[in-house]
């Protein structure tokens, strides 16, 4: 399957493409249906949605730990659906990064080894390192990210501010360069002056890499800020949001 | 190796129930390792007992009997054997050797024996190690004694030191045969047997401290005869409670036990020491059997602890899951990683447990042999150890299979984002 999830060879494809997709939780009421969304590669996208909207499941499905009941989602060029959930595991380890709205960090693990993680699942991204040399990367990106001098590399990544530990958690995303950069509310926990050097930071990286990112939050003010925004209520066409949906 | 090093330090991490955990399983291991050092000492220690004698002959009784009061000093005989037959036996062609035994007077609750050097030249233990002394030399003079190791420690006797012998058995006697005291000639090494807690004297001696007494009394003072009279007389004993005996060729040993248990001038009884060690072992095997079970079931405990300590942590550890799903990780390396924690649980706790056991071994190993005289050789894991050993590991993997599997499920479910 290394060929079928090699798309970089194939740059016309969007990033992420979405098509017809319908998905429920057992027992429930359809919580997402969307005819259509495509993200360019490099685009810089806000989804906005307020939470129980869905936006986690859509994530999910991107990410392929959740298959749709109906319709397909490609991820880079690659129909996630005709991937065994093994190879979905691995496309993800290999093409996109995650940040989440808190708890990023293992907590056992340090600065270095949280953003080194990637490189143990998915031995694509360790060969994606230019030069190879895998602490040096990380130290670049928690330098890049304000996190790089040996005080805080020595410090438990449990004694870092919240600030710190995202910043931590957008390090370990865009290690290894993935293609994509899904952002769950990353920046929901942040206080307002925080949360814009977060971004900025992010987007920068995000530029430099070349990466796609998928911004998703229910703080409309940050829409300005990237290349599109769209709404998650204007792309699905289930009307009411179930409120089991996190 | 990533995931027995994510397995590590997330274990580090929750050190302290990690540690409790690890210290359950070990003293439970500890226990187990321990009981099975101590049956198999037993075991050993029982069929070291007496080796190289062939058969045993006394009065007709039972088997076991026979063995405990001949060769354990556990118990009476119901009567004896004559001097006559004991020599009949003795002068036969094909046995190369016998010991008589005369038992029945004691000091200070240790066994009295009344033997020939012929004891100190054939008698064996511990598959074929022959008597040595510690101090001293066999009895030479009428009044001369040997003791075990046991009984000189115990009683801080030295050479040339002053012996009474009892009359009878038991601790505490009034009837003491404190006319004739014998004198400490010499002092057996130990040997982890019930020869360690014996006097010996020679079958004469035995004879002179009971020439005066009848029905268990003193003659009165008219009817006495003093030590050095004693020598006088003729000392033949005119029976003996038990013999030993060792044959020219071992293929002989059925022949006489048969002409001995059907001899018609005497009602006697003869064992071949192995087959009544094994009877004996069967009976008293019954126990450790049961302490081993006892531990076994320990160990489960401890097991289950561990299975309770890991299923406790799911989920407050759900989002770490789902981290590690999210750089690539799949269920199946969530499920390894579990079952990995529980492995080095187990591997820990046993290698603590059987550093624990030899610890303890070696800590109790002067006190068992001076209280019990138990030999507790610790030695290296045997075979059957290390099985029992590796089936505890197998048995935490076993057990580590089901917190792995909630949380593979767990995963499963949760995706990237757990409801925690």
């Amino acid at each position: 399957m290394t060929d079928a999830t090699t798309p970089a060879a194939a740059t016309d494809t969007p990033a992420i493409e979405i098509k017809d997709l319908e998905f429920a939780w057992p027992g429930k009421p359809p919580i997402l249906d969307i005819p259509a969304l495509s993200i360019a590669r490099g685009e810089r996208v806000f989804l906005r949605g307020p939470s129980g909207s869905g936006k986690s499941t859509l994530l999910g499905l991107v990410g392929g730990v959740l298959v749709p009941q109906r319709g397909a989602v490609r991820l880079l060029g690659t129909d996630l659906a005709t991937l065994g959930p093994g190879e979905r595991d691995r496309l993800r380890g290999e093409q996109v990064g995650f940040v989440f709205q808190m708890f990023n960090l293992i907590p056992y693990l340090g600065l270095l080894e949280n953003v080194l993680l990637p490189a143990q699942f998915s031995p694509a991204r360790a060969a994606r390192v230019p030069g190879g040399d895998l602490e040096a990367e990380g130290r670049r990106l928690l330098t890049a990210l304000g996190l790089g001098s040996p005080e805080f590399l020595a410090r438990p990544v449990t004694e870092l501010s919240i600030g710190q530990q995202q910043r931590v958690a957008a390090a370990r995303a865009l290690f290894g360069r993935p293609p994509v950069l899904v952002a769950d509310e990353p920046t929901s926990a942040l206080d307002h002056d925080t949360r814009e050097g977060f971004l900025k930071l992010l987007m920068d990286e995000c530029r430099a890499q070349g990466s796609t990112l998928l911004f998703v939050s229910h703080d409309t003010s940050l829409g300005p800020l990237f290349d599109r925004v769209l709404s998650l209520a204007e792309l699905n066409r289930v009307a009411a949001p179930a409120a089991a949906a996190a | 190796m990533k995931t027995l090093s994510l397995a590590l330090r997330s274990l580090a991490n929750r050190r302290t129930t990690a540690l409790l955990t690890l210290c359950a399983i070990a003293v439970s291991v500890a226990l187990l390792l321990g009981v099975q050092k101590l049956r198999t000492a037993a075991r050993d220690g029982f069929a070291n007992t007496v080796s190289g004698v062939d058969l045993i002959v006394g009065a007709r009784s039972g088997q076991i009997n026979l063995l405990l009061y001949s060769v354990f000093r556990v118990g009476d005989a119901t009567a004896n054997v004559s001097w006559d037959t004991y020599q009949k036996v003795a002068r036969r062609s094909d046995v190369a050797w016998t010991i008589p035994l005369s038992l029945g007077d004691s000091h200070r609750g240790y066994r009295v024996l009344g033997t020939n050097l012929d004891y100190f030249r054939h008698y064996r233990f511990a598959g074929g190690r022959e008597l040595t002394f510690e101090a001293g030399k066999p009895f030479a003079d009428l009044y001369d004694a040997v003791l075990g190791a046991e009984v000189a420690r115990a009683l801080g006797y030295k050479l040339g030191d002053p012996v009474v012998i009892a009359h009878g058995l038991g601790n505490v006697s009034f009837a003491q045969h404190e006319d004739k005291p014998f004198r400490i000639v010499g002092i057996l090494a130990r040997t982890g047997t019930p020869v360690d807690r014996t006097v010996h004297v020679s079958l004469e001696a035995i004879t002179a401290i009971h020439v005066d007494w009848q029905s268990g009394m003193r003659a009165l003072p008219g009817g006495r005869v003093d030590a050095e009279a004693a020598r006088a007389m003729d000392l033949t004993p005119d029976s003996i409670t038990a013999f030993m005996v060792g044959m020219q060729n071992r293929v002989m040993t059925f022949g006489l036990q048969r002409a001995v248990n059907e001899y018609r001038q005497e009602a006697l009884l003869a064992i071949m020491p192995g087959v009544a060690l094994t009877q004996l072992w069967n009976l008293v095997g019954i126990a450790d059997t049961a302490l081993m079970i006892v531990a076994a079931f320990v160990v489960l405990a401890g097991l289950l602890g561990m299975l309770t300590a890991i299923l406790t942590s799911l989920n407050e550890r759900r989002r770490e899951m789902a981290i590690l799903r999210s750089v690539g990780a799949r269920p199946r390396h969530v499920f390894t990683l579990l079952v990995t924690e529980a492995g080095l649980l187990a591997v820990g706790g046993v290698a603590a447990g059987v550093a624990l056991c030899y610890g303890l071994i070696y800590a109790a190993k002067p006190l068992l042999e001076r209280r019990f005289g138990l030999f507790l050789e610790p030695g290296g894991l045997t075979g059957y150890d290390i099985g029992l050993l590796a089936a505890i590991v197998a048995a935490a993997l076993v057990m580590g299979a089901l917190p792995a599997w909630r949380a593979y499920r767990n995963t499963l479910a949760d995706g990237l984002t757990p409801r925690v």
